[in-house]
């Protein structure tokens, strides 16, 4: 469960401030939420609240009613984040010792790492990859391992920023899919209204607020009227 | 009607020489990291305690038969290593010019033979491996304050960054090509050093939001330091 209370984000010093997220409160019990808002609107900030990346500057929020000011790092075992740039999230040179590294966490070593990494990979159909540079992956595949590297480690709590932008349409539908059947649950926030509207809930954020809440088809609708105003400086 | 131009293969973007490891059963592959690390240490150590064009020459004789042993593929050892040799042989011209041919070439040989012992290295050992070892053999450095920890992620991230800037770089020159900027640095530095900031706040994001370094760092990177 991921609660919202009072949270927002103010940047800036203090004679120039900037909100970027309003204060902000919601209870989020639903496995599958999607979050959807024009580019700067917020959204990626209130992703980034859940897993502790950002602290709130008012407000609290807390996942499984853990305190991600006071209690960061476990807020960060139990909320796994997915980048849209999934190059960047990949830090060691094969596909095999990326996902070892999250599995260090976990205490495990030497072969028993070794192999849980492999199984890891296999699921996720990469073990033909494992000894390969990661540089030499496509970006489906890249982004697959991103997503093989943060679920190695269990977290509850799925949190993915705009996952598919940078992938065709058929890695979009294998990562979406895969989304889907996770245990765990997920908020995605993403561009993917067609993905948005088979969540379960749908925050839309604009100008750094949650202007609409709910049902997918009615948020997704609001959504789109949201974005047929005419873009300011178009 | 045939087109009579010659078709071109693309060729994967150069990636550097180190960090790609070429997995094996060589009599390399088989030696313990610390022992290879030890080794490149004390080749370095000699090459520039006993300075001289023959000790410089014999290394990089030696480094061949080391990557030939590796069993790391010849062509692309060669990629790897040709913008080394056309910088270290530019050097050593210089050197040539200014102090004489056994200095040029003595400086020329040693840093091709170094870069090619270290990708011998990379290419025969697992980066994870390596940082189990760097971990173990920087120990004492918490003495003064530096988590081994994050001596050994810096070094990895290093091997994995290399290939990720050349391809950077070759996306901000053919953005500048685009615009017809190609030959106006401005275009090409001032891009480049943009996104490469830009890539290491994300990676920076990336470590923190997978917790990496957070807690118990001995549990993390480079376990083997509690065995």
């Amino acid at each position: 469960m991921i609660e919202l209370d009072g949270a927002g984000v103010v940047v800036g010093p203090r004679d120039h401030e900037v909100t970027v997220l309003e204060p902000t409160t919601l209870t989020l019990t639903e496995r599958r939420v999607a979050v959807i808002g024009a580019n700067g609107s917020g959204k990626s900030t209130l992703a980034r609240l859940v897993n502790g990346l950002t602290l709130p500057t008012t407000g609290y929020v807390r996942v499984h009613g853990l305190d991600s000011h006071d209690d960061g790092p476990a807020v960060r075992r139990t909320v796994g984040f997915v980048f849209s740039d999934a190059d960047a999230q990949l830090v060691m040179p094969t596909p095999l010792e990326d996902v070892a590294l999250s599995l260090r966490r976990l205490g495990l070593r030497g072969r028993a790492r070794d192999e849980r990494s492999r199984e890891i990979l296999a699921r996720f159909g990469l073990d033909h990859l494992a000894d390969v540079s990661v540089h030499a992956l496509s970006g489906g595949q890249k982004q697959l391992l991103a997503l093989a590297g943060v679920l190695a480690t269990e977290p509850q709590v799925l949190v993915c920023d705009e996952p598919t932008t940078r992938l065709d349409l058929r890695w979009r539908t294998h990562v979406t899919a895969l989304l889907a059947g996770l245990e765990q649950q997920v908020l995605v926030v993403t561009h993917d209204l067609d993905a948005a509207q088979d969540a379960d809930r749908v925050l839309v954020v604009d100008g750094g607020r949650v202007v609409a809440d709910g049902d997918p088809r009615e948020a997704v609708r609001a959504y789109r009227e949201l974005m047929a105003r005419p873009v300011d400086g178009g | 009607m045939r087109s009579s131009r010659r078709r071109r293969r693309v060729r994967e973007p150069w990636a550097g020489p180190l960090g790609s490891y070429t997995p094996g059963p060589s009599p390399v592959h088989r030696i313990p990291p610390g022992p290879k690390l030890l080794g490149l240490a004390v080749v370095s150590v000699v090459l520039t305690i006993v300075q001289g064009p023959w000790v410089a020459v014999g290394t990089v004789v030696l480094s061949g038969v080391l990557l030939r042993v590796a069993t790391v593929p010849a062509r692309a050892a060669a990629r790897a290593l040709a913008p080394v040799a056309v910088a270290a042989a530019l050097l050593g011209l210089y050197q040539w010019w200014a102090r004489g041919w056994e200095v040029g070439v003595t400086t020329a040989a040693s840093l091709v033979a170094l870069v090619a012992l270290a990708t011998v290295l990379t290419a025969s050992t697992r980066t994870d491996v390596l940082l189990d070892t760097l971990v173990r053999s920087t120990g004492p450095l918490r003495r003064v304050g530096i988590q081994p920890q994050t001596v050994a992620l810096t070094i990895a991230l290093m091997l994995r960054t290399i290939p990720s800037l050349v391809t950077m770089s070759g996306e901000v020159r053919d953005a500048a090509r685009a615009r017809g900027l190609g030959r106006d640095p401005r275009a090409l530095l001032v891009p480049f050093a943009l996104r490469a900031v830009a890539r290491a706040h994300t990676t920076g994001d990336a470590l923190a939001a997978r917790g990496i370094l957070e807690e118990d760092p001995s549990a993390q990177v480079g376990d083997a330091a509690r065995r």
